[in-house]
């Protein structure tokens, strides 16, 4: 079995050749994503690869990256378009909001826009405005969407083959600041016995609460429920993976044995991913809560200036405080 | 020509009588039928391009019923629509030689994305002519195969499917299905009002860049609702183009001959793959902009009149009377094929039924959602905790 320590960013890289390879119907378009490979190099060598009708540099506008990947998936292709920044997805959101997410509905299933819109999101890398946002809540909140977040090498080589291989218009999200994490991958493993693209998975078992996380919050909580454990705390933590459909299973499961359930995203707090998780907890696993589900979020203003941006992202010590105060109740 | 792609206009087929060469009158626009019925043979247009048509008398006659058709069917509609059968209609009177001339220079293989006006291109690309009706209805959001017809859905967002054309044209390109005469070519239909948007600026940008098997067909039917064009330019359309990089021509959108030459000229140029280019058809929106709207508020009746002496149905008849092409049957037998036509047309509408409402589940996702399974099974469980009453 090859297998091989990768960066986050590079399993991305490997798995997307891999799709090159795998469809000649697969085509990456988006911002230098030709010859500089991406701004971070997630494309990189692609385009020498596979050339520039397989990897397209596209002019620099966001809609025009979506609506003409629209127009590709009618005549049959299956585009991966790369937005540059989170931020920068919003000049596309009608087209990805009215267009992309309505054609199979519209059609009544006679066309598919097998879609994947690749947006490296959040924040923690010290990044000037409109760079470290995360606008997860505004894709989960839309019918005809997907949207999924990798949080380790190993799920970032599947899980974008799993979502070019998928007919549904998926958005990935890429969790920027862990692109350098390095961790195993299986290069080998059939895509067809991998885990599920949409479905949670547990990523540290425990008994005493559960974090629930998904991009680049799942470290932050694995590294919580380490420190947790020199308190005596044994933390569980699952990995959400798939944003929308929501896939909460596993979640339940878990905090029908915890009692108590911690929500972690960068995102603001208000109306975000944790309010319809807490929400679904407490309509699932109302006699076994021993707490309110709790919510350690971004706040809810702007994204700040990056040298308080440590301050707004939620750490360890917010994560930990939150479960100190499940215990509490 | 009811159905179906005429073909190339063939040399030679019928001289056009009493005709003659013109580059006089309004230099920037294309015209091969004048108002008054009067047939130019040919017309160098601005770009240098000699424009012209030689239809046989059959194809002449076809392009007439197609104009009548597409008339009364819309005529239909809005009666539907004022006797409460449709929710909203969006008429395209006034612009039926714009939309049959350049539906019928499509070929079988051109694609082409239409906005919510283009009832007359898509009766031109053989689709049941009731698809449109039940979008206003209500009962579905399109309903006919894209594909199959070569016809998108119609595009509400104004300008967003301009950037699905280009996309389509890139994929065509890169199918290497251009630089043939058998090549394919794709159609972007937009207004005046959506030369404003990004998108539309946007898909310019990109057809230039990638040299897109793509015609831009912008109907200036002079208003975007209640807006005249001069509040979305200071320069005619069509030389807007210039600045894109790739030809921009103005035709008399109310000429039936000469929006086809012109659009069949910029098709055929897309698929040998030369590259996109920009129609702008000049043409007249003579009702509403839908039936929601009262254009009495913003334009006043003498503008109106005006463009009435240039009906795009008047001219054509004249024509065909003064060259003893059609005779009184049959205008006789058009008009009562057109009356026939109206009356299925109504029939069918007042028999759509409506959905049933679980099937607004249906094809939310082609992978599905076990989510959205679990709120149909408890919206269904739902609908039958009514047992015995009407839901």
């Amino acid at each position: 079995m090859a297998t091989e320590t990768l960066t986050l960013g590079k399993a991305l890289n490997v798995g997307l050749r891999r799709a090159l390879e795998d469809d000649p119907k697969v085509v990456i378009m988006g911002e230098d994503v030709g010859k500089l490979g991406g701004v971070f190099r997630i494309t990189d060598g692609l385009q020498k690869d596979f050339g520039d009708q397989r990897v397209i540099d596209t002019p620099l506008a966001e809609s025009g990256i979506i609506g003409t990947a629209v127009g590709l998936a009618i005549r049959g292709y299956r585009p991966v378009c790369e937005i540059q920044f989170d931020g920068f997805v919003y000049p596309a959101y009608d087209q990805i909001v009215s267009q992309v997410a309505k054609m199979h509905y519209r059609s009544r299933g006679k066309l598919n826009i097998p879609m994947v819109i690749r947006i490296p999101f959040g924040g923690g890398i010290g990044a000037v405005e409109h760079h470290s946002e995360s606008p997860e809540a505004y894709f989960s909140h839309t019918a005809g969407l997907k949207v999924v977040s990798c949080a380790n090498p190993q799920d970032a080589y599947v899980m974008i083959q799993q979502a070019v291989a998928s007919d549904d218009p998926i958005v990935f999200l890429e969790p920027k600041r862990r692109y350098w994490e390095k961790g195993a991958v299986d290069l080998d493993g059939p895509l067809s016995e991998a885990y599920p693209l949409h479905a949670s998975r547990v990523a540290r078992a425990g008994t005493d609460a559960t974090l629930l996380a998904y991009g680049p919050m799942v470290r932050t909580c694995l590294d919580a429920a380490t420190a947790a454990a020199e308190d005596g705390r044994d933390l569980e933590v699952v990995d959400l993976r798939t944003l929308s459909p929501l896939d909460l299973g596993v979640v339940y499961e878990s905090v029908r044995r915890t009692g108590r359930a911690v929500v972690v995203h960068e995102a603001p707090s208000n109306v975000g991913l944790g309010a319809e998780i807490a929400a679904r907890i407490t309509e699932e696993c109302f006699y076994s809560l021993e707490a309110p589900v709790l919510r350690v979020a971004g706040f809810d203003t702007p994204y700040p200036a990056a040298r308080v941006e440590e301050e707004y992202l939620p750490d360890l010590d917010r994560v930990l405080d939150a479960v100190d105060r499940t215990f509490g109740w | 020509m009811a159905k179906g792609d005429p073909g190339a206009p063939a040399r030679g087929r019928r001289a056009a009588p009493r005709s003659r060469k013109a580059t006089t009158g309004d230099p920037e626009l294309v015209q091969l039928l004048t108002p008054a019925g009067e047939r130019i043979e040919s017309v160098t247009g601005p770009d240098g391009i000699e424009y012209r048509v030689d239809f046989t008398d059959e194809e002449y006659r076809g392009l007439y019923r197609d104009l009548v058709l597409v008339r009364k069917l819309d005529a239909e509609a809005t009666a539907l629509q004022r006797q409460g059968e449709l929710g909203i209609w969006a008429s395209l009177l006034g612009q039926e030689a714009a939309q049959v001339g350049s539906g019928r220079a499509l070929r079988t293989q051109d694609m082409a994305f239409p906005t919510y006006r283009e009832h007359g291109v898509l009766y031109c690309r053989g689709i049941d002519p009731i698809m449109p009706l039940g979008l206003f209805r209500g009962v579905d959001q399109g309903g006919w195969d894209p594909n199959e017809f070569k016809f998108n859905m119609y595009t509400i967002v104004i300008g967003a499917q301009t950037l699905h054309a280009t996309g389509y044209a890139m994929g065509v390109a890169m199918d290497g299905k251009t630089g043939s005469d058998d090549g394919e070519a794709v159609i972007a239909y937009f207004g005046d009002g959506a030369t404003s948007q990004g998108d539309v600026n946007e898909a310019f940008v990109w057809a230039g860049v990638f040299n897109s098997p793509l015609v831009f067909f912008c109907q200036n039917n002079q208003y975007a609702i209640s807006e005249p064009l001069d509040r979305q330019t200071r320069i005619p359309l069509y030389r807007r183009a210039a600045g894109f990089g790739f030809p921009g021509i103005r035709v008399d959108g109310n000429d039936v001959l000469a929006t086809y030459a012109v659009t069949r000229h910029a098709l055929d140029n897309a698929r040998l793959g030369q590259g996109p280019s920009l129609i702008e058809a000049y043409t007249y929106r003579m009702g509403a902009h839908t039936t929601s709207d009262d254009p009495t508020r913003y334009r006043i009746a003498s503008e109106v009149e005006a463009w009435q002496a240039k009906d795009p149905i008047a001219r054509m008849k004249t024509f065909l009377e003064r060259e003893k092409i059609a005779d009184a049957a049959f205008f006789t037998e058009v008009d009562e094929q057109a009356r026939r036509e109206a009356v299925d047309l109504r029939e069918r509408v007042l028999a759509m039924p409506d959905p049933e409402p679980t099937t607004m589940f249906d094809h939310v996702y082609p992978g599905g959602s076990p989510l959205l399974d679990k709120q149909r099974a408890q919206f269904s469980r739902y609908l039958e905790s009514f047992e015995g009453s009407v839901h």
